[in-house]
């Protein structure tokens, strides 16, 4: 199961039909030493990372082979926790593991890849690997749930001010 | 909508039940044609073959003496909108991702002076 776009740029998915596994793939004007400074320097990460309309607050974060983060998202009140090690980081990779503290005997291993494409561009390769069928699907199925319009309202915004 | 695709997807976990919808998708087949590549009994296909009913993705007409099976086309339509949600979801993560790497490129190599930036 494959959603693509002819829009090159754009993200995407496939949920593999014999593993327990999201892939991802989208490009990036940047250069794979850019992607990895996004995914490691905090700051920067907490920008961009999510969930939609959800304020990124990052508790710990130590960006090295057997190092440790963890971050919550908040709105309104209601606040999500996540955390898991960097198992690995490269020059243009990292493998790390990632846990909702909701759930916590729940673990997926992601293994993010940054390509080379020249001119300054790079393809980012994620991922994701669940303990289960019903722990994938109930995870692709968030994404339904979770801030779907706020998102939508948040990006509206930035396209309307030319920042993206 | 959501249990509906949680069955579609239990049902789907099963790698004999992925098979056969694989040989739906070519045409209409009885449970005999379907048990044919298998080293099981026509009672564990038309077992699969339940779990494959109930989740809405195949069904069996009731008039013809050979009851084919038949795949459901829309139900596979409708996951392939529930991944477009998630996926429409990662890239606006992207997008803002984008707009961080756009600030590092200028950082890293700022407009020179003179030059329209």
């Amino acid at each position: 199961m494959t959603t693509t776009t002819n829009h090159t740029d754009e993200a995407t998915i496939e949920a593999d039909e014999t593993l327990p596994i999201i892939r991802t793939t989208r490009d990036f004007a940047a250069t794979p030493a850019q992607l990895l400074r996004a995914h490691t320097d905090p700051d920067l990460f907490a920008r961009w990372v999510g969930p939609n309309g959800m304020e990124t607050r990052i508790v710990e974060w130590d960006a090295r082979d057997g190092g440790s983060w963890r971050f919550t998202s908040g709105r309104d009140g209601d606040e999500y926790a996540f955390r898991g090690c960097f198992h690995r980081v490269g020059d243009d990779v990292i493998v790390q593991t990632f846990t909702y503290e909701g759930e916590p005997d729940g673990v997926a291993l992601e293994t993010l890849r940054f390509e080379d494409l020249g001119d300054g561009r790079t393809r980012l390769h994620a991922q994701s690997l669940v303990d289960s069928f019903e722990g994938r699907d109930a995870w692709l199925r968030s994404g339904m749930e979770v801030g779907v319009n706020e998102g939508y309202a948040k990006l509206d915004a930035m396209l309307a001010s030319g920042d993206v | 909508m959501s249990d509906q695709l949680s069955r579609v997807f239990a049902a789907l976990a099963d790698p004999t039940r992925r098979d056969m919808v694989a040989r739906l998708t070519t045409s209409d087949a009885t449970v005999g044609e379907l048990a044919e590549p298998y080293d099981v009994s026509v009672q564990a296909v038309s077992k699969h073959l339940r779990v494959l009913e109930d989740a809405g993705l195949v069904s069996r007409s009731r008039e013809a003496q050979r009851r084919p099976v038949h795949l459901e086309a829309e139900v596979f339509d409708l996951m392939t909108k529930w991944i477009e949600r998630y996926r429409r979801q990662a890239e606006e993560r992207f997008r803002r991702l984008d707009v961080v790497l756009a600030e590092l490129n200028e950082q890293e190599n700022p407009p020179k002076e003179g030059t329209a930036s």
